[in-house]
């Protein structure tokens, strides 16, 4: 295979008039970051909410967090996206539909809605798990020192429970970063279209998405750098975890 | 006057009645033993005072509040009941001296330094006052076992619950934890405590209560319940547990 390799690519101007190929480039992670971390904001409430709605005595809020965590896991997300971004504003009542589809940067808001409810489903999950593992007395010696049952959440349950699934949770915010690449398919010029882009324009396809994996590679550095340094600082003296020192009976 | 009261009290789970009319009175300053086989009900028996295990018929009164009335508010009477459990249930992730004060400030709206105050004073007694700023994980049992206690008794309970504060322990850490609920009892602490320690019971119980099978079998005074027992299921408990 005879291929022109050309790094100097980057610095060329782009056809699209909005600088060179690096801005290009750049412009996509902003757009790739901006989805990935709105998105993600709104699966931590949204997965937190439903995770303890999901371990209530309440039965029928029991019965709906179920549902919710059916729904969002089991249909696959690029299924979702056009469903949220075709189908969906024909539901609605036309005038809003229209202005939903006329919106400035739809495709945006959509893969934020759409991945931020996708996750949150995978949040929850993790959300439920963690609670559960704890011991049941957790609960009852909250309750018995007469605290209410959201108090017992609050104070009890969900800051033990959300160090214990940091690990997993660290997976599933790598996951969003990864997953924003699907919104390519609904328009929006993230990472994944931007290398496309500069493929399709300079034929530089291995420049191109060389670049694009280095980048993806560098965020998942970040965030799971990020996330170690946050599990060091919660961590808990006396209980053992990463990175954690031995417990040790006081004397 | 009974602190807390309970008349015909049943729980069922589904199919299975695990309480069978049990009635039971402990009154003011009181300390009642609560012994049983593995199973026989005591745990669930003594949860039904604070409400913690719901029950389906019969009612338990707690200062002449009743339990079982939907409209009582349960929360508040929890705060009332301090509540002690096998496996200690501190918070791990709160210091020693915060788990203390957790239910102080939250429940009963005091200051965090009033809270503090207390607490301090409350782990003084309990012996464990250089252990104010630990994490429950590097305390021995007996000692997380003393917190708990603390814990309880801070929120000014009117009486004491204990389900089996003892077993989870390794033997050389039992008293440090019976001489802190003997001191209590002595003080005139009203207390329900379910316990296999028949030294406790005999030393500082004014009644012993036995159970079986969800039955409340004997409700006998100390001297009685030790010297003769009127059931054979009773007798040959104790001898098993005193021979053990
Ligand atoms: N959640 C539950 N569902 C069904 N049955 C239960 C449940 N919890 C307890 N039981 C049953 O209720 C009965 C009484 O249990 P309980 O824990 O009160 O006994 P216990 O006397 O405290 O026993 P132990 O000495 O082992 O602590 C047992 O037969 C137990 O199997
Ligand atoms: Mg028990």
């Amino acid at each position: 295979m005879k291929y022109n390799w050309n790094w100097g690519i980057f610095w060329q101007l782009s056809p699209d008039g909005r600088g060179t190929y690096l801005d290009t480039l750049i412009a996509g992670l902003g757009w790739t970051l901006a989805t990935a971390l709105s998105a993600w904001v709104i699966a931590l409430i949204l997965g937190i909410i439903v995770g303890v709605v999901r371990t209530t005595p309440v039965r029928w809020l029991r019965l709906l967090g179920d549902a919710w965590v059916e729904v969002f896991r089991n249909v696959p997300l690029l299924v979702q996206m056009f469903l949220w971004f075709f189908v969906f504003p024909e539901l609605l009542p036309a005038s809003v539909g229209v202005w939903l589809k006329q919106l400035p940067r739809s495709a945006f808001y959509t893969a934020v809605l759409c991945l931020g409810l996708y996750t949150s489903a995978r949040v929850a999950e993790q959300t439920r798990a963690g609670i559960q593992s704890l011991a049941r007395g957790q609960r009852m010696a909250g309750i018995a020192l007469g605290l209410t049952l959201p108090q017992t959440y609050r104070f009890v349950l969900l800051p033990m429970a959300l160090r214990i699934v940091m690990p997993p949770l660290t997976s599933e915010f790598l996951n969003v970063i990864k997953n924003s690449a699907v919104a390519l398919t609904i328009g929006l010029v993230e990472l994944t279209a931007s290398a496309r882009s500069i493929q399709e324009f300079s034929f530089q396809v291995f420049e191109a998405f060389t670049a694009a994996t280095l980048i993806y590679m560098f965020l998942n550095l970040i965030v799971v750098a990020g996330m170690r340094w946050l599990e060091k600082r919660v961590a808990i003296p006396g209980l053992i975890g990463p990175g954690q020192a031995m417990p040790q009976a006081g004397h | 006057m009974a602190m807390i009261e309970m008349k015909d009290v049943s729980k069922w789970y589904g199919p299975v009645q695990v309480l069978k009319d049990c009635s039971a009175a402990v009154n003011k300053g009181e300390v009642v033993v609560v012994c049983g086989p593995s199973g026989s009900g005591k745990s669930t028996l003594i949860k039904t005072v604070n409400g913690l295990e719901p029950f389906q018929r019969g009612d338990v009164l707690v200062n002449g509040i009743s339990v079982g009335d939907p409209k009582t508010n349960l929360t508040r009477l929890r705060a009332q009941i301090g509540m002690v459990f096998q496996h200690f249930e501190l918070f791990p992730h709160m210091s020693v001296v915060d788990n203390i004060s957790l239910g102080q400030v939250r429940v009963l709206g005091r200051s965090r330094d009033e809270a503090t105050a207390r607490s301090m004073k409350l782990l003084e007694r309990v012996g464990l006052t250089q252990h104010a700023a630990k994490y429950p994980g590097q305390l021995s049992g007996g000692q997380q076992q003393r917190v708990a206690i603390a814990r309880a008794l801070a929120m000014d309970p009117l009486a004491m619950l204990f389900d089996e504060p003892t077993s989870a322990l390794d033997p050389e850490m039992i008293n440090e934890v019976l001489d802190v609920m003997t001191e209590l009892a002595r003080e005139g602490m009203t207390m329900m405590v379910v316990t296999h320690e028949m030294g406790f019971a005999s030393r500082v119980a004014h009644r012993v209560i036995f159970m079986d099978q969800g039955q409340i079998v004997e409700d006998d005074k100390k001297e009685d319940f030790f010297r003769t027992p009127r059931s054979e299921r009773a007798q040959q408990f104790l001898s098993k547990i005193l021979h053990h």
